[in-house]
């Protein structure tokens, strides 16, 4: 379409700037605390800069807290979870939309019943399970009750439905299996679903803080939310820039990530909030 | 293009019957695996909540054993309970009209706009991609103190954000929609970049002005998003714990203490996880009505999409 410039335009875009820099501005004001003098961050009036730029706050926070430690074991569980999550997912989702068996129906009925379930209200007896089981302050207490995400099942379920059929019946006639029709065919044909659904996963269960904060109390295993909460526990009010060089370096991964995968993030975000939570 | 929800495929049709009786046993190994970690770690607690829910269960394992609807009565005859409750339904209730009418004013706005798309996404969206460790941090110690707090130091106020009763949960619903009015924002943009172009051409030819266009067009056609979006959002309000438990820890005189919290205090710090599991369930019970609500409306949807 080619419109003409119109005044209303500007209008929009003035509000937006307004609108987008008081959105912003709590995430400036956390990056200008971190780069001042620790004695200036808390002087009144207000200056979003203080005498000098420093990254001393950044040096401190890299070199003595956990959050390197933490980030680590955020990024290796987030991305266990999205493998294990997408592998698992779209081998159920291929199998309810594309094969028949016995109980497929019923299978497929009680997998949906459980997006109604919301993990918080499972957070006792989960927990008690992973004390049985003996897997509390480990990796696998964080990862596993992340994996059994029906949600997941479903909109990849959604998607395999509509794969045009005559794409398997070439390779079923020319002697292929299931399974490699399945990873030949049909998961290099849903990628973009499938980074989308990634994506999503990877962003949920990064930012997850109740669960692995029930089951990790050993700051070794600790995630990056949990480690935070920590520190929000355990500040007296004293080194305003650390904390806020901590929020910027914990904020910061997934605003390059959501930089970089803008496209997948927002269809992400369509696909699964469609799809209902 | 990005279809989203589609109407399932009609059944594909019938291979040879022989190639076909094949496949049945394949089938079934596609779902195990999921299905194994489902049932251990979803099927399974859901069970093993409603046993405990009706035992008196410590942390620590004990058990004195089943005690019927003990736990269920002693929550209903709870004050701090319903106080907990009442608060949660109050913040759904504050949080969701903002969060949908923000939401829905970004998204109509940001559409409009043929300039720099990613700085408006950013903006608005960027928020929500903060763990919530990160925006309580932020919010606590640098937003909300008195004195050199973002929000009285720039207006000039003095106001107790965290500190006054009455203001605590304002400044709760505040903290949560600055955070998470752009997943709303990005389902109304997804859902305004659908609307067929050709409604808004032929309203022009018959001199529809930009209101005119707003109020016949966009936001019936926006119906069933907002529908949806109204649903999502009071499944994810009644579920709020992690901002006010880091923010407020409950406080101050229990006024932003959530269910969710509730449940947390009497199970992993009063060590009575059994009365945590009949409190979660009281919450459960809630969100599968609200839930069944949201099916049905996905059922009318189907219906009327077919």
């Amino acid at each position: 379409m080619t419109k003409r410039f119109r005044p209303g335009q500007l209008v929009l875009l003035v509000v937006a700037l307004v609108l987008a820099a008081v959105w912003l501005a709590p995430l400036a004001w956390a990056v200008a605390t971190s780069l001042k003098p620790e004695t200036e961050t808390t002087k009144l009036p207000l200056r979003w800069f203080g005498s000098e730029l420093t990254l001393d706050a950044y040096r401190l926070v890299l070199g003595t807290g956990g959050i390197v430690k933490w980030a680590i074991n955020s990024t290796v569980t987030a991305v266990l979870v999205t493998l294990l999550t997408v592998l698992l997912s779209a081998m159920a989702a291929y199998g309810f939309a594309r094969t028949h068996f016995r109980g497929r129906r019923t299978l497929l009925a009680v997998i949906l019943a459980g997006i109604m379930v919301p993990p918080q209200v499972l957070m006792a007896p989960l927990f008690a399970e992973m004390v049985a089981l003996g897997l509390v302050d480990t990796w696998w207490s964080i990862i596993l009750p992340q994996v059994a995400a029906p949600l997941i099942v479903y909109v990849l379920f959604k998607f395999f439905q509509d794969v045009p059929p005559e794409l398997e019946q070439a390779a079923f006639v020319d002697g292929a299996g299931r399974w490699r029709v399945f990873f030949t065919i049909v998961l290099p044909l849903s990628r973009p679903v499938l980074a989308a659904v990634s994506i999503f996963t990877f962003i949920t269960t990064w930012n997850n803080f109740l669960w692995p904060f029930l089951v990790s109390t050993d700051p070794n295993t600790m995630t990056l939310p949990v480690g935070l909460a920590n520190v929000v526990q355990g500040t007296f009010g004293l080194r305003y820039a650390q904390i806020m060089a901590s929020v910027v370096l914990a904020g910061l991964p997934l605003l390059v990530v959501f930089v970089l995968f803008q496209r997948q993030i927002v269809r992400g975000v369509a696909h699964t909030g469609l799809a209902g939570q | 293009m990005a279809t989203t929800v589609a109407a399932p495929a009609a059944a594909p049709p019938a291979a040879g019957t022989k190639v076909r009786h094949a496949w049945t046993q394949h089938g079934l190994l596609f779902v195990v695996p999921f299905l194994a970690v489902y049932v251990a770690f979803l099927v399974w607690p859901v069970i093993l909540g409603v046993r405990m829910s009706l035992s008196s269960v410590n942390i620590a394992g004990t058990n004195d054993g089943f005690v019927g609807f003990a736990n269920y009565a002693e929550a209903f005859r709870a004050p701090l309970m319903w106080r907990s409750l009442w608060n949660t339904l109050v913040f759904t209730a504050l949080s969701t009209v903002p969060l949908v009418l923000l939401g829905l004013g970004f998204a109509l706005l940001v559409h409009h706009l043929r300039f720099v798309q990613w700085l408006w996404r950013l903006s608005f969206f960027g928020p929500f991609l903060l763990p919530s460790a990160v925006v309580s941090l932020l919010w606590l110690q640098m937003i909300y103190p008195p004195g050199y707090g973002l929000i009285n130091g720039t207006l000039g106020i003095d106001v107790l954000w965290l500190g006054d009763p009455s203001v605590a949960m304002w400044a709760m619903v505040l903290t949560t929609v600055w955070w998470t009015v752009g997943f709303n924002f990005l389902l109304y943009l997804a859902a305004l970049q659908s609307i067929p172009q050709h409604l808004y051409e032929a309203a022009a030819i018959d001199g529809a002005n930009a209101w005119n266009r707003l109020r016949s067009i966009t936001l019936p056609m926006l119906g069933r998003t907002t529908a949806l979006i109204v649903v999502l959002q009071l499944l994810a309000s009644l579920k709020v714990f992690d901002q006010i438990y880091l923010m407020t820890g409950g406080g101050p005189q229990d006024s932003t203490r959530s269910i969710i919290e509730y449940a947390y205090d009497t199970g992993f710090t009063g060590y009575r996880i059994g009365y945590a599991s009949a409190v979660s369930y009281i919450l459960f019970a809630i969100i599968v009505v609200v839930s069944l609500a949201q099916l049905r409306l996905f059922r009318k949807r189907a219906e009327g999409s077919s």
